[in-house]
């Protein structure tokens, strides 16, 4: 299937997230950012991942100041940054990927500062037409949101917004009334990174949204082994794994492969 | 003292915007916690008892008011304008950041939050933040680039007596920016235990208005003060902008007295034109509006929107985005925003030394410098009012590395 012809944008993740709940598992949604180690390897871990049967992507643009990640990514999309990445070469990426044959929903995760020095209408245009099907920026609340949000309703992308164990009640039904695709759940109070064990607070941290919101929940920050893997399966929509992929990069494309290809079969 | 707290304002909204400045871009996890904040601080300042307390040490701890004196000689000198300095410097600590650090610290308090964050650029935060949290009983730890670390020792060194724990950072450039990177990640994972003091006019909704209204103070005591010692408000007033706390702080209390122009300095560094300097408004073809550390302001970014490193001789200038009140302001054409380099900054640091017996903080020299730019082509009986933010013991080393250099 080409680019050209595969389903887009909003309706590819919602397909997603069927196929996972008709299978009994939660989808699993790898991070990785465009440039680390390298450009080229970077693609190629991606493609690899693709080749294990994951579900989608988090294509990473660095920034900066990425002040929501933990050092793992923080010191990736540094090293990215002095490889000379930037959003226009994070789109070309995608296009890449795509022609490489890569069918999987992509979500281009990046903070806000980036998207808007490049203009956020033009940025959800050109993701579009590079092949992404949405976007996540950790530091934009909805009531922030208003510029992409416009463009993305227009354009049938996804825009992802986060839900923390402090949100309440109001929160809860902000993000839900905004978020189109899926609902980003923080697993902990705390930045990116892989931990040993996640919150025993957890479910209850799950089941208060639940309880407001039909929306697809995603969760991410600290997962990193099979073990984590298959809990989600009973527990949410999806999942996102990011430093872990990235540290398995250190050892190499194959590495990343593999890491993944465990993840995807631990949830049966 | 009146309540200065409550000196009424149209900015920010209720979103925290002033005009197209401003805002709450953070990461969701902390966006019930300045919810919690604004609340907190909203009530407080409508307690009677806890702004007796906080005028109270404002008066018997911090010594306030500080005085306004008229710097003859440096007027002489300079040939034009009489010139008065806001003594911020006699503050307690050194500098006028123990007025919100204070403030901020009763908060937390009052809020029953044992833990309190800070970040510092020159230290004078970090050193007003450990010397609140000593006074108050609450453990504080103040996250620093590795780069100020090493250009301001002794500040270090006065937070570590005060009981404050120093954590360096690392990352980045190792300064400011830097330092505020880490410290939101500490409060993202510990928010529900732990208050972040910052330090300057920015960061998201309602830090801004906080900060302006605790360093407030200085423009409303200002105020009152040069028109009994000049006779009349002041023609000019001017302050140093990093993040632009003492800079709004003075500015807020003139900010309906349109004969009054308000100048703001920021770090020119080698001169706007070269690529080290942090004067956010001195070279428009690299700084633009954007996004830092939560608030929507002007930014120095590549044109791919990575955050610049910037240079100054000061810390505390050394910062890449201005306060959001500052950029609308300028909006508005009612603050004006100018810059001293570095070589300005050092000879307006002895300059003042020599002829005030003031040893100035290079943050504040920068306010000085454009005092003796602007002095000598004003008529005689007319008035600046300069905010001395800070004293200069603790840039010692800096300038005479850099005098001998």
């Amino acid at each position: 299937m080409t680019a050209s012809t595969r389903t887009f944008g909003l309706e590819a993740i919602a397909e997603i997230f069927q196929q996972a709940k008709d299978e009994n598992r939660a989808a699993f949604l790898p991070y990785f950012p465009i440039g680390y180690p390298d450009y080229d390897t970077s693609l190629d871990a991606i493609a690899a991942m693709a080749e294990v049967g994951v579900d989608g992507f988090e294509i990473g643009v660095p920034f900066s100041d990425p002040l929501a990640d933990g050092p793992t990514v923080q010191a990736a999309t540094q090293k990215s940054l002095e490889n000379g990445t930037t959003v226009k070469t994070c789109l070309q990426a995608v296009h890449k990927l795509r022609e490489r044959g890569i069918t999987q929903p992509m979500l281009m995760m990046s903070y806000a500062n980036p998207l808007v020095a490049y203009g956020s209408e033009q940025f959800v245009i050109d993701a579009k037409a590079a092949g992404a099907d949405g976007l996540i920026v950790p530091d934009l609340p909805p009531e922030e949101a208003a510029y992409f949000a416009d463009a993305c309703a227009r354009e049938g992308m996804a825009l992802v917004f986060f839900l923390a164990p402090t949100s309440n009640d109001a929160r809860i039904q902000l993000v839900a009334e905004n978020a189109r695709g899926f609902i980003y759940v923080v697993s902990l109070t705390g930045i990116t990174g892989a931990r040993d064990a996640l919150p025993a607070d957890l479910s209850q941290t799950i089941a208060n949204i639940r309880r407001l919101t039909d929306t697809p929940l995603v969760l991410g920050f600290g997962i990193s082994t099979p073990e984590h893997a298959r809990m989600m399966n009973s527990l949410v929509d999806g999942f996102i794994v990011g430093s872990a992929m990235v540290r398995a990069a250190k050892e190499g494309v194959d590495a990343v492969g593999k890491l993944a290809a465990e993840l995807r079969n631990s949830l049966g | 003292m009146a309540n200065y707290l409550k000196q009424g304002a149209s900015v920010p909204d209720e979103r925290g915007y002033y005009g197209d400045f401003g805002g709450r871009f953070v990461p969701e996890t902390i966006i019930p916690a300045l919810d919690e904040l604004m609340a907190a601080y909203e009530e407080a300042v409508d307690d009677p008892a806890f702004v007796e307390e906080l005028l109270h040490l404002q008066k018997t701890y911090t010594g306030r008011p500080t005085p306004v004196t008229f710097a003859k000689r440096l007027t002489e000198h300079l040939g034009g304008a009489k010139v008065y300095l806001k003594r911020e410097d006699l503050a307690h600590t050194g500098a006028h950041k123990i007025n919100n650090a204070l403030g901020q610290a009763l908060l937390a308090k009052r809020m029953g939050k044992q833990r309190v964050i800070a970040e510092t650029g020159a230290g004078q935060h970090g050193v007003a933040s450990a010397t609140a949290a000593a006074l108050l009983g609450l453990d504080c730890h103040v996250y620093m680039g590795e780069v100020d670390i090493a250009r301001q020792q002794p500040n270090v060194f006065r937070m570590r007596l005060l009981g404050a724990e120093v954590i360096p950072v690392s990352s980045g450039s190792q300064t400011l920016k830097d330092a505020i990177n880490e410290a939101m990640r500490d409060w993202v994972t510990n928010v529900r235990s732990t208050f972040y003091l910052l330090g300057s006019a920015l960061g998201p909704h309602p830090y801004p208005k906080m900060v302006r209204d605790f360093q407030s103070v200085i423009g409303h005591e200002a105020r009152q003060q040069i028109q009994e010692e000049a006779g009349q408000l002041p023609d000019v007033c001017i302050a140093c902008v990093g993040g632009g706390s003492n800079a709004i702080g003075l500015f807020h209390a003139f900010r309906d007295d349109q004969d009054v122009d308000l100048i703001g300095v920021e770090a020119g560094g080698y001169g706007v034109d070269t690529d080290k300097h942090a004067a956010r408004f001195g070279n428009l073809n690299i700084s633009r509006p954007g996004i830092l550390h939560g608030t929507r302001s002007y930014v120095m970014q590549t044109e791919d929107g990575q955050i610049m490193e910037t240079h100054s001789i000061s810390a505390g200038l050394d910062y890449p985005s201005i306060g959001p009140e500052h950029a609308y302001l300028r909006s508005l054409e009612r603050a004006y925003y100018t810059s001293a380099t570095d070589e300005e900054t050092l000879e307006a640091f002895q300059m003042l030394s020599q002829l005030e017996g003031i040893i100035p903080a290079l943050e504040s020299s920068h306010a000085v410098a454009e005092v003796i730019k602007r002095a000598p082509t004003m008529p005689k009986d007319s008035v600046i009012l300069v905010n001395l933010s800070g004293r200069g013991d603790k840039d010692l080393d800096t300038v005479i590395k850099a005098l001998e250099g």
